[in-house]
């Protein structure tokens, strides 16, 4: 690989100018945001900052109303629907799992199955271990409790093996126990499969504990990126280091 | 009641063509209502567009629709001089045949399949689709496991649907002309044996026709399968 191409392969997203409108109103604006191959990127900050939004254009579920997203070794503007084959390489763990009216099993298999793939037992059974579900197997998805159903919803993320995982919040509902396994879970999906992670988080802590580098979002804008250690112990940005310290007040 | 079984454990023709055909022109009426009706539903449910109030509230209207009027309507349709029946196209249904009783039931049942199904799609969980989308979903496979998580509500549907045509008994009436080896019907023969004054006859066709609905929706609900048992 050459030189360029290599730095090119550095990052997975890169976007430039994107910005988000819903009817005329502004909820995203990011001017320049690289997030690197196989990075814990934390996105923190208020609700309503823009956080979530970020997540659903990085996950294409949705078009930026204006920018480009570069994403591996293509770019997508505003106006170019992305492919279901680059789509399908990145997928989300929501704050509240909806999981279909299914079996466990039936519901960590659904999304290989939407990629045609069957008689996959062995990956659900072995997603269903990274989890710590293999004994819910059989089990209505509607009859589990909160943190279950939120492992579930990760074991039928992590099954897919996706270039990018992100994370919406998935530990706000939660006891400490499921805290404590899925953060350990996404972890170790970092460490061993080199998936980028990007987190979404009103937490700060949990920022500090599972992130690389970490990024405040204020009023759909991104007030400062740093690594973990620069932004906890040394932020630029006075907002920064007001939202560090709690002070913040929204 | 004892001349119900014995039509029915006699296997008396007349009746056995009256049954044979109701079912045919209402489960003709019924699939056409499904194809057109859950598709519709579904659209209803889950897009957004200009004119969508306006569609919904026809569709309300078509829920409530008496059938005596959407016989009247098929009538003037499909008569002679109607706009339809001029035409004189092979495709078009002549008036008192079974294929313009079928054309009736299913403006009957349509609207309700639809009106349903829309009901039930818009109750599945709206954060369902964003989560199947982010699995890597197509819009198709999106649409599809919404429609399966609304099952209950769906196949409800299809029974009211059913249920609206089986036992209607004025636009067949209206459009069928309840003609003997033609297009009598189960509803039509119990209004022409009440007035013939055959009451046993009547009320033995009334069991028959319960019978039948009861039987439908009995196979309906194992359809709906495991959903109830929770």
């Amino acid at each position: 690989m050459s030189d360029s191409g290599h730095r090119m392969m550095d990052f997975v997203y890169r976007l430039l100018n994107v910005s988000k409108e819903y009817e005329g109103r502004r909820v995203l604006q990011v001017e320049n945001l690289k997030i690197g191959r196989g990075e814990v990127f934390a996105l923190v900050g208020p609700s309503g900052a823009g956080k979530s939004t970020l997540l659903r254009l990085l996950n294409f579920l949705e078009p930026p109303t204006a920018g480009r997203i570069r994403f591996q070794d293509v770019e997508f503007t505003a106006n170019q629907p992305v492919p279901l084959p680059y789509r399908r390489r990145v997928t989300t763990v929501f704050q509240r799992p909806i999981l279909l009216n299914r079996s466990v099993q039936a519901n960590v298999g659904y999304g290989l199955g939407l990629r045609g793939l069957r008689g996959a037992d062995s990956e659900i059974e072995k997603a269903l271990e990274q989890v710590g579900l293999q004994a819910l197997a059989r089990q209505r998805a509607r009859t589990l409790s909160g943190g279950e159903a939120q492992r579930v919803a990760l074991a039928r993320a992590i099954v897919l093996q996706p270039d990018v995982l992100l994370l919406d919040e998935p530990t706000a509902n939660l006891d400490p126990y499921n805290v404590g396994l899925i953060e350990e879970i996404v972890t170790n999906l970092n460490r061993e499969c080199g998936t980028t992670l990007v987190l979404v988080t009103h937490n700060v802590f949990q920022a500090k504990r599972l992130a690389h580098r970490v990024a405040l979002m204020l009023d759909s804008q991104i007030v400062e990126v740093a690594g973990v250690e620069a932004f906890f112990e040394s932020p630029q940005d006075p907002r920064t280091a007001a939202f560090v310290r709690g002070e913040m007040v929204y | 009641m004892a001349e119900a079984i014995r039509l029915i454990f006699t296997l008396d023709p007349a009746l056995f063509e009256i049954i044979i055909l109701s079912l045919q022109v209402s489960g003709t009426a019924l699939l056409f209502s499904t194809v057109i009706g859950i598709p519709l539903g579904a659209i209803m449910g889950l897009s957004r567009f200009a004119g969508r109030k306006l569609v919904i509230a026809l569709l309300y209207t078509g829920m409530g629709f008496p059938p005596v009027v959407v016989g009247l309507f098929v009538y003037l349709m499909l008569s002679r001089s109607g706009p339809l029946g001029q035409l004189n196209s092979p495709l078009i249904p002549a008036l008192f045949t079974p294929a313009a009783m079928v054309v009736a039931q299913t403006i009957i049942s349509f609207p309700l399949v639809a009106g349903f199904t829309m009901a039930a799609v818009m109750g599945v969980d709206p954060g369902l689709r964003q989560q199947v989308q982010a699995l890597g979903a197509t819009r198709w496979q999106t649409t599809t496991a919404i429609l399966t998580e609304a099952r209950v509500g769906v196949i409800v549907s299809v029974i009211a649907g059913f249920g609206s045509i089986i036992s209607e008994v004025g636009a067949v009436m209206m459009v069928g002309g309840n003609i003997e080896h033609s297009t009598r019907v189960l509803t039509t023969a119990i209004v022409l044996e009440t007035r013939k004054g055959n009451f046993d006859l009547a009320m033995a066709i009334g069991v028959v026709l319960l019978g039948i609905s009861f039987l439908t929706n009995v196979a309906m609900l194992r359809l709906q399968g495991r959903t109830f048992d929770e």
